[in-house]
């Protein structure tokens, strides 16, 4: 499902390499943990996945489904299925959630060729998939993670993912500023998104998301490339070594 | 005889004052009427001011006037639907106010029949460097005065139509609230062709009354627009003025506002929406004079093409005005490299305890934001339109009148439709 190729990338702005030759096949229906130490580019590989346009690839492709999605914008990606779920998502004050929600749910199915959901239809959809992640409804009614707390937009992501039923997930840090009852909520919600034509990309920096969703492989980055890569046993070795011991290892 | 060299006329003034002698004729008003008139025309004579002239800095009036159009006698614009439900409608059509009836507890009266017995004359006066006083004085053909008995609190909306086909418009409101009286007005500048409009609003407030003031003005953009609100708020009293924008080629909308009344509250909330080649200024003279009296200003605007905006907002608190509470703040959006949007917030304050502050700031789309909504397959023109809409829906929806923010809206949509 998804192929990255030798993939080099840097800040728009200023020219800092951040990927260094990145290599990564995810197939359908694989949950692959991305983890290494800060700085080692695991969000950065997230917002090149999105499209984020403050970097620039300079060098390598990302394929998904087979095609090259580099001159996609991050529209076009998602309308391919494409899901990022945010470390820190945006407050946008003045942007209704609700409204939010029914514009980016009728954008993709425009781009699927399918009508605009009615009114009905989609509030069910919506208190659906909110009571399953046990969110209170009255935070739909605010604009878009304002006033959120941590926790709530993380559920906020986990809910959109829902909704938006994405084919290849990527989620930055999003075991971060969750407590331990949030986190198994929110593990729980991804765990029922799994099934054998949806991928996912859990970038996280310690084990501990890991055990509520088991990855079927585990990915070590380190200044900008996967330097190590295992099964779910090599993040027990990463929680028992510290990334210094196993990085050390592999250079 | 004339001491003061006179000035060369540009082709726009000269326009001015020669349709002046062939339009005096056809102009109500008896003798004090016309030496008004003729005051106002010597005023013109001296040349509409340039930048050099402090209120006008940012709007050279002389240089970007333009092409003066003639009157068009024969133009009868339609009136245009009211925007919400039973409003009571008023039009004045190429510069005609038609018959109207009043509603309960308010008198109207078409301003043409005033001028006529020499009354309301002392309006006519302009100030120093009023050029949107003063062109009105001299053309102003007709309006409407409009008064609210004491203690009246009228259910509908009154809404004023001020409506052209092309060529000249110049015409005037001129309201009294009684006290205690409650009343909501809207006012709706609008018309198709090349034209040059002015319309003036005068309103007094009367004691613990309760006014809200909406204007719209959505003229084509080969139109330029002079307006001038006028008001005086008496004691315990709240006036709260919205003004958007959506149209013209060049608008002056001046807002001036004193405030002698104790414990007075005025609010101006405005949005500037500006594309193309266009020209808007909003300028605001607020005097608190009285002891305890209070506002706020907020002013929302984007700008784009090669759209130049103006707010210029000064607050004066008088040594008498202990208490006086003011805060104002102007944020604009810019959406093109070409656009510019300038801001000249001043504050004179002679009491000495009092709370005042400004604030302005002039930004471009957030690239996070536009990012996180694209993430979510929301197209980039879409996104960019939700964010638009988001900067002006908090000044928007405070006006609570659920037809009236949804007629905001749509007219919002459009532009970015049509410029976004």
């Amino acid at each position: 499902m998804l192929e990255i190729k030798n993939l080099h990338a840097r800040i728009a702005d200023d020219g800092t390499e951040i990927i260094r030759g990145l290599d990564l096949t995810v197939k359908a229906g694989e949950v692959a943990a991305i983890m290494g130490p800060n700085g080692s580019g695991k969000s950065t590989l997230s917002y090149i996945l999105a499209g984020r346009e403050d970097y620039e690839v300079t060098e390598g492709d990302i394929l998904y489904n087979g095609e090259s999605i580099l001159e996609l914008d991050p529209a076009e990606r998602a309308a391919r299925g494409i899901f990022l779920a945010f470390q820190y998502p945006m407050e946008i004050p003045g942007v209704a959630t609700m409204e939010f929600l029914k514009v980016a749910m009728n954008s993709l199915r425009k781009a699927r060729g399918e009508d605009p959901l009615k009114i009905p239809e989609f509030m069910k959809l919506v208190k659906n998939a909110a009571g399953s992640l046990e969110m209170n409804p009255d935070m739909l009614k605010r604009p878009l993670n304002v006033g959120f707390s941590g926790g709530e937009k993380k559920r906020a992501e986990i809910l959109q993912m829902k909704l938006l039923e994405p084919k290849l997930c990527v989620l930055d840090e999003t075991d971060s500023g969750l407590d331990i009852d949030a986190l198994k909520i929110v593990a729980d919600g991804v765990n029922a998104l799994r099934s054998p034509d949806r991928a996912f990309v859990v970038i996280t920096h310690y084990q501990r998301l890991l055990e509520h969703i088991v990855p079927d492989t585990v990915h070590v980055l380190s200044q900008g490339r996967v330097v190590k890569s295992g099964d779910k046993s090599l993040a027990l070795e990463l929680e028992t070594h510290g990334y210094a011991g196993l990085i050390g290892e592999a250079a | 005889m004339n001491v003061h060299a006179t000035p060369k006329l540009t082709a726009s003034e000269t326009a001015l004052v020669e349709v002046f002698s062939t339009r005096l004729s056809d102009l109500p008003g008896n003798e004090a009427v016309t030496l008004r008139r003729d005051t106002a025309l010597e005023a013109i004579k001296r040349g509409l001011p340039t930048r050099k002239v402090e209120h006008w800095h940012y709007t050279d009036l002389r240089r970007l006037i333009g092409t003066v159009p003639a009157f068009d006698r024969t133009a009868k614009p339609e009136a245009l639907p009211v925007l919400i439900g039973d409003s009571h409608r008023l039009t004045v059509s190429n510069g005609r106010a038609e018959k109207a009836e009043n509603p309960d507890g308010v008198t109207i009266h078409r301003l043409k029949e005033l001028f006529a017995k020499g009354e309301l004359a002392d309006q006519l006066i302009a100030g120093v460097d009023d050029s949107v006083g003063a062109i009105n004085a001299a053309f102003v053909s007709d309006g409407f005065a409009i008064s609210v008995a004491d203690g009246v609190e009228v259910q509908n909306p009154i809404e004023l139509q001020n409506l052209h086909a092309g060529g000249q418009a110049h015409s005037r409101f001129t309201i009294t609230v009684g006290a205690g009286a409650k009343v909501t007005f809207l006012e709706r500048q609008a018309g198709a062709g090349a034209a040059l409009v002015s319309s003036i609003d005068k309103v007094v407030v009367g004691e613990g009354a309760d006014v809200r003031f909406i204007i719209l003005q959505e003229q084509s953009e080969d139109t330029t627009h002079l307006g001038k609100f006028e008001a005086e708020v008496g004691k315990n009293s709240n006036l709260s003025l919205f003004v958007m924008n959506v149209g013209g080629r060049l608008v002056r909308q001046e807002v001036h506002v004193a405030m002698p009344g104790e414990a007075a509250h005025f609010e101006l909330r405005s949005v500037n929406l500006l594309a193309n080649a266009t020209h808007n200024d909003l300028t605001m003279v607020l005097d608190h004079s009285g002891y305890g009296t209070t506002s706020t200003e907020l002013v929302r605007n984007i700008v784009t093409g090669k759209a130049q905006g103006v707010f210029q907002g000064q607050i004066r608190v008088a040594r008498e005005a202990q208490k006086t509470d003011a805060k104002m703040a102007c944020n604009s959006l810019v959406l093109s490299d070409e656009a510019e949007f300038s801001v000249k917030p001043e504050l004179e304050i002679f009491a000495d305890d009092v709370a005042c502050g400004h604030g302005a700031t002039v930004a471009e789309i957030d690239h996070a934001h536009l990012f996180y909504l694209m993430a979510r397959g929301v197209p980039e023109k879409e996104a960019r339109g939700l964010l638009v809409k988001a900067f002006l829906a908090e000044v928007i929806e405070e006006l609570e009148d659920e037809a009236l923010v949804t007629a905001l809206e749509v007219r919002l949509e459009n532009w970015f439709d049509e410029h976004g």
